[in-house]
């Protein structure tokens, strides 16, 4: 057996560890505000993950949850005047709201149909976004104030919000962690791996499901909300489908059903768009030429891969 | 004698075709009952529509005094009458003990606790263990299920099976495939499990449930043919036309 300390195992530890110190110190060396993206789209595309990895189920539509809860966010910031905390709250909780509605209804489709009928809501969503009358249409809510965390401590500064970025997103990722080694979690590998089993073992599995798919609606809504406190926008790009389609690459490039894939994944695709960015046009190309490299060469992902190599789960 | 499985005129037609038809079946109590047939006789969906994965289109199951035609397969599976599945059915990624702990985990009801760590099952592993050395596997605990052999994959989903602490059994073709060691190895483990609960085994061929079973019930499509003990049925002069008949079919 592998040595684990209160349910992680030693080597887990050990990288989130690193992860956390090499995080601390990363806003001294690069743009802050950079190093926000790339740990709010980590966070989303763990969220994903707990969803596509674990549960085995596909949502083509998570830019809903994602997007949905940066509008509710950058509104209760911007009009309710909310602290950042609670307008983060306010995002988190409209996304499980979202996730229940219409989650409910698409665990009854399977496969390919899961999909669509996950991608036919997120385009409702992204509908409502564009037309609802205090989404700001074509603009989005823009100029979102950053506010007093608890209505103390100002986060005007990088530094102090991106420590309060840090806090979350990372606190999220082990949230995460923990879902999927819990007893729930255990259960949910079990229907994932073999349906009929698991019902055979007298698991209601639509419960289950609906549970991870609320679970990860919420995680991604929360990595929407942050975002928005960071860019102080709210914009169509974070509900439109491509940002559905984004995430779906960045878990798969990272390498799916492992934990730490989901996090490369999103790191590699936020530092191409950024320092790709001189490119134009041509960063969807160099883009598309990386993930079917990716695609080709890792079909595991390159933490899978590693993995692999290493004979350990990562 | 008490009858724990009753089915009356169960009946399951698909456009027309009536896969099985106006069965009556009996099940007694503390019995290995077998029900055999030819291919294509409809046992399998007998078997489909006795645990509730498929719903039929006529005629009631009655278990343990209780009517279940209606209900739900997890449901039917948490009053005790559990199945196996022709294909062996386990949790490939998951290692040998997981298999037989997320069975175990059955017992506290349902596992909705995300926020929990889960060394918090540790307090089944060994109860997990004891199901694990029961049917032979105890070397391979923390193996993946995926690398068993298939003998070794229905051992482990019987000890998962008999974690439930199942009042009866619905075997699927538990020979299915199986070298001749394997065979006498689950033989003789059904035999001791038969001690504690109601068996009900689908089979393909009555050698191999002839000295294993109480009661027979032979299956041609979608009928009931004959029934009885294995001297009686196998002397059934429709039972050897239906064999080998199908045979040249």
């Amino acid at each position: 057996m592998v040595p684990e300390t209160a349910g992680m195992t030693r080597l887990h530890l050990a990288i989130f560890a690193v992860l956390l110190a090499f995080l601390i110190i990363l806003p001294f060396f690069v743009y802050p505000v950079f190093a926000m993206k790339v740990m709010c789209f980590a966070l989303f595309a763990a969220a994903f993950n707990l969803l596509l990895g674990f549960g085995g189920l596909l949502s083509f539509g998570h830019a809903a949850y994602f997007g949905g809860a940066s509008y509710v966010a950058a509104h209760a910031a911007k009009v309710w005047g909310l602290t950042p905390e609670l307008a983060v709250l306010c995002g988190t909780a409209a996304a499980a709201f979202l996730g229940l509605v219409i989650g409910s209804l698409a665990i009854r489709r399977q496969g390919i149909y899961f999909a669509m009928v996950t991608l036919a809501f997120a385009q409702m969503v992204y509908f409502l976004a564009l037309q609802l009358p205090f989404t700001g249409g074509e603009d989005g809510l823009q100029s979102v104030p950053r506010g007093d965390l608890f209505g103390v401590f100002s986060l005007q500064d990088s530094i102090p919000l991106y420590f309060f970025v840090l806090t979350i997103t990372f606190s999220g990722i082990l949230f995460l962690y923990r879902i999927v080694h819990s007893p729930f979690g255990q259960v949910l590998k079990a229907i994932r791996e073999n349906e009929p089993r698991a019902i055979s073992l007298g698991y209601d599995v639509n419960r289950y499901k609906l549970m991870v798919f609320v679970l990860s609606a919420t995680f991604a809504g929360l990595a929407g909300a942050v975002k928005s406190q960071v860019f102080q926008l709210a914009s169509l790009t974070d509900v439109h489908w491509a940002m559905s389609g984004e995430v779906v690459l960045m878990t798969l490039l990272g390498g799916m059903g492992t934990i730490f894939g989901p996090l490369a994944g999103a790191a590699i695709v936020v530092t191409m768009q950024n320092y790709l960015a001189t490119f134009g046009a041509w960063v969807t190309v160099i883009q598309g030429v990386i993930f079917v490299l990716g695609v080709l060469l890792f079909r595991k992902g390159l933490i899978g891969v590693l993995a692999q190599w290493l004979k350990r789960p990562l | 004698m008490t009858i724990v499985l009753e089915a009356r005129g169960l009946t399951k037609e698909f456009k027309g075709f009536f896969a099985v038809n106006k069965v009556d079946l009996r099940v007694e109590k503390g019995s290995i009952h077998a029900l055999i047939g030819p291919n294509g006789a409809g046992k399998t969906t007998c078997f489909n529509l006795l645990t509730k994965f498929l719903q039929p289109t006529s005629g009631t199951i009655i278990y343990d005094g209780r009517d279940i035609t209606r209900m739900a397969p997890a449901e039917v599976a948490r009053l005790g009458l559990v199945r196996s599945f022709q294909i062996s059915a386990v949790f490939p990624e998951l290692s040998v003990l997981q298999n037989v702990r997320v069975a175990l985990q059955r017992k506290r009801g349902e596992s909705y606790d995300f926020w929990r760590s889960e060394t918090f099952l540790r307090r089944y592993d060994d109860e997990a263990r004891h199901h694990i050395a029961e049917v032979g596997l105890s070397e391979f605990v923390d193996h993946r299920a995926a690398e068993l052999s298939y003998g070794r994959k229905r051992a482990l989903e019987i000890a998962a099976t008999l974690a439930l602490d199942p009042t009866m059994l619905l075997l699927d073709e538990p020979m299915a495939g199986m070298t001749q060691a394997d065979v006498e190895r689950i033989s003789a483990l059904i035999r001791r499990v038969a001690k504690k609960c109601t068996i009900l085994m689908v089979e393909h061929n009555l050698s191999v449930v002839a000295n294993l079973s109480d009661r027979i019930t032979v299956l041609a499509r979608g009928e009931i043919l004959a029934e009885g003990d294995y001297e009686t049925v196998s002397k059934s002069p429709q039972v050897i036309d239906a064999y080998i008949g199908a045979g040249h079919a």
